[in-house]
């Protein structure tokens, strides 16, 4: 075939492939690795059979860190991706940054989808909110900060999961360790024993609103109850009553697994991959609370990430954009997602649908992350929004480890911390101005 | 003697152009950048931002964590740099010395330096991993607990440890060609003067191997400063916590990870002035005393 047959040829194919499938492409950056990864990839695939006008192509990008770095990297030369999932701690970066997204409950409305706050589960309706309550990021892999416990370690103690810390401290983590186990481990203080910590136990994290209103915002971690929680914890180490790996996820996980640990707290999300690991009976249940704090436990924060629209885009692709938000919430994807993943259903209706299914009477522990994030509401359970989070999480690692190895003392510690996080905050707000 | 010249004066220019472009593209273009940046504090998208001249270095510097990352630095380049190279030179001369199966020797200790530095990073992770890996159980036996990510010293130690190995085989391979370009002659000579094998070592192999050293010595600084990073971020997988962590690691978890563009900008202004001062300092004060052949 000579060239110029092959150039006629070749046209014809793209003129004749762009008018028989004139559908909308659109692309998502995600941070979802592994079998997280090939489930989103299932999602989409899902979504571009299930109609033919749009077609989503889902992109790996790394670690939440990456994924959002190569979203700003590529706003900001202009070849952006139209979803970008950001995580929990970025939120305040992106939302912050007005303009480089498209609030998603504009977006549904302006493109006929219906959209009310009130189909989406308690815990996660504000948490990706502006001050006004006005839903700027989709909440889409939520999951929040859950006790799982060794069936066996813990019938071997004679004890049951204990519903609060006193309960931990004074008779369950004595009798774990008499049966040969270190009662507690944990993998993400900051998320599990900060924010949580808050929130569970309501109390203010940061000002302006947990730090939702405009202005200047300073965190209020130096704060007695929280001291006294890490004073305990430092008490449980010395005693064998609890054990710190480092500030690595999985460091902290393995232990659990391999029956050391007795009790770990963990991610709702982490239910998923524990069943397929691990070969003892394990269950979960809500997050213990301090009962000299509290006598009402609230519901927890979400951890997780969410997926924004980012702004620049036409409005065809918009469209695509909203129609893929509508297929994802709808109640069998979300229940799908759910299923495999491990990570809560974001509707009401995904998690009635769960429920009808029988789901949680085969599995119970499934249930817990999403009956947490039901628990009532408080007037600091709503989210928080501070900036440069990321690294005050650093501070906050950096810090956690050194009492725990007795490097500094709690005081001098949390005093660190409320001294650099809002030397970071006025830093934020003037990168607002 | 006939003078080269060309016609006409834009000729070399013409010829230089892309040389120097490449080098404006790609070094001076992106650390002019770093330099705005550093006087300004932005939102990582470039919507708003505001001038704030000196203070992000000021911040910096009135930072104590700044200070303990930079002493940390300077432990880690100048062990990493003395011990590759002590190792290298050592593995050289004793290679060297080999007579049989010497390409046997020299392949096993070349070999390491084909591994990328987050496959080090990766052997490190399981050589010092908690409670199993074998150094661990190395350092247990000798009565220490050697707990990697909590421990701050011996994260440390385990960050310098892989970073060494991985830069002993190239010192080695740049030593041992220094070595056997020593001419025979020279060595016999000594041979008849001096009976001690190290007394002729120092005082005639080494000095004529200093031009060898020289050369490794810079590249070895530039390596521990910011060649290490792969192997740094695998073992302390992406979360620093409180390990120990270089001041080329800190521009990344503040810049990438962090989106403070405008801070990490000036932590790369500080290393760029940092390896100027040392280049300078380093063809000032040592090459004088260095004699090429």
């Amino acid at each position: 075939m000579s060239l110029r047959k092959l150039l006629a040829a070749g046209l014809a194919a793209t003129m004749f492939s762009t008018t028989a499938f004139a559908e909308t492409n659109i692309t998502w950056w995600h941070a979802m690795g592994g079998q997280l990864g090939e489930t989103v990839n299932k999602i989409a695939t899902d979504f571009n059979a299930s109609q033919d006008e749009y077609k989503i192509t889902p992109v790996f990008k790394g670690t939440y860190e990456e994924a959002l770095t190569a979203g700003i990297a590529s706003f900001r030369a202009g070849e952006h991706p139209n979803i970008l999932q950001v995580f929990d701690a970025g939120a305040a970066t992106v939302i912050g940054a007005k303009g480089a997204t498209v609030p998603v409950e504009d977006l549904l409305n302006e493109n006929g989808v219906k959209f009310d706050i009130n189909d989406y589960i308690a815990g996660v309706r504000y948490f990706y909110a502006d001050a006004n309550g006005k839903m700027i990021g989709m909440p889409f892999n939520s999951s929040t900060p859950i006790m799982y416990f060794n069936e066996e370690a813990l019938a071997k103690a004679g004890v049951s999961a204990p519903k609060t810390w006193e309960e931990f401290a004074e008779t369950t983590a004595p009798a774990l360790k008499e049966a040969g186990y270190i009662p507690l481990a944990q993998s993400h203080l900051p998320w599990i024993f900060t924010e949580n910590f808050f929130s569970r136990h309501n109390l203010e994290f940061a000002t302006n609103n947990n730090g939702y209103d405009e202005g200047v915002t300073e965190i209020k971690v130096n704060t007695p109850e929280i001291k006294a929680h890490f004073t305990a914890l430092k008490e449980w180490k010395d005693a064998g009553l609890f054990e710190w790996y480092g500030t690595g996820w999985g460091d902290n996980q393995n232990p659990f697994e391999e029956e050391k640990v007795a009790i770990w707290l963990g991610s709702s999300g982490s239910f998923g991959g524990l069943k397929e690991k691990v070969g003892f009976k394990f269950s979960a249940t809500l997050l213990p609370y301090w009962e000299g704090v509290t006598k009402e436990p609230k519901q927890t924060f979400i951890g997780g990430a969410a997926l924004f629209a980012m702004a620049g885009k036409s409005a065809e692709e918009n469209k695509a954009t909203a129609e893929f938000f509508q297929y994802l919430t709808s109640p069998e994807v979300q229940y799908m997602w759910h299923k495999e993943t491990g990570y809560v259903p974001v509707t009401e209706a995904a998690y009635e649908l769960a429920k009808e299914d029988g789901y949680y009477k085969e599995s119970p522990a499934a249930e817990v992350g999403i009956q947490q994030l039901q628990l009532p509401a408080g007037e600091w359970t709503k989210g928080y929004r501070m900036g440069f989070y990321v690294q005050i999480r650093d501070v906050m690692n950096r810090e956690y480890g050194r009492i725990l190895t007795g490097e500094t003392s709690v005081e001098d510690a949390f005093a660190t911390i409320e001294k650099e996080s809002n030397a970071l905050l006025a830093r934020f707000a003037k990168t607002q101005g | 003697m006939k003078r080269a010249a060309f016609s006409s004066p834009w000729m070399p220019v013409l010829l230089l152009l892309p040389q120097v472009s490449i080098i404006f593209v790609f070094f001076y273009w992106p650390a002019f950048e770093a330099l705005e940046s550093s006087f300004y504090l932005q939102d990582p998208f470039g919507f708003t931002g505001t001038f704030v001249g000196f203070e992000n270095y000021l911040t910096l510097f009135q930072n104590s964590e700044y200070l303990r990352i930079s002493i940390f630095t300077l432990v880690f380049t100048v062990s990493v740099t003395f011990f590759s190279l002590a190792f290298g030179l050592l593995f050289a001369v004793k290679a060297d010395k080999v007579i049989r199966g010497a390409s046997t020797y020299k392949t096993l200790l070349m070999w390491v330096y084909a591994v990328a530095p987050p496959v080090a990073g990766i052997l490190g992770v399981s050589l010092f991993y908690q409670g199993h890996g074998l150094i661990t159980q190395l350092f247990g036996f000798f009565g220490h607990e050697f707990v990697i990510g909590v421990n701050y010293y011996d994260t440390g130690f385990a960050l310098i440890a892989v970073s060494i190995w991985k830069q002993v085989p190239i010192n080695f391979i740049f030593f041992l060609s220094g070595l056997q370009s020593v001419p025979r002659s020279i060595r016999e000579a000594a041979m008849i003067d001096n009976r001690s094998s190290s007394g002729r070592f120092w005082t005639i192999t080494f000095p004529l191997l200093a031009p060898t050293a020289f050369f490794l010595l810079i590249t070895n600084i530039t390596y521990a400063m910011f060649d290490t990073f792969g192997v740094i971020d695998v073992m302390l997988r992406s979360e620093p916590g409180n390990n120990p962590m270089t001041l080329t690691y800190k521009v990344y978890v503040d810049g990438f990870r962090g989106g403070d563009l405008g801070g990490s900008s000036a932590q790369s202004v500080i290393l760029m002035l940092l390896v100027l001062a040392l280049t300078i300092f380093q063809f000032r004060l040592i090459e004088r005393r260095i004699h090429y052949t």
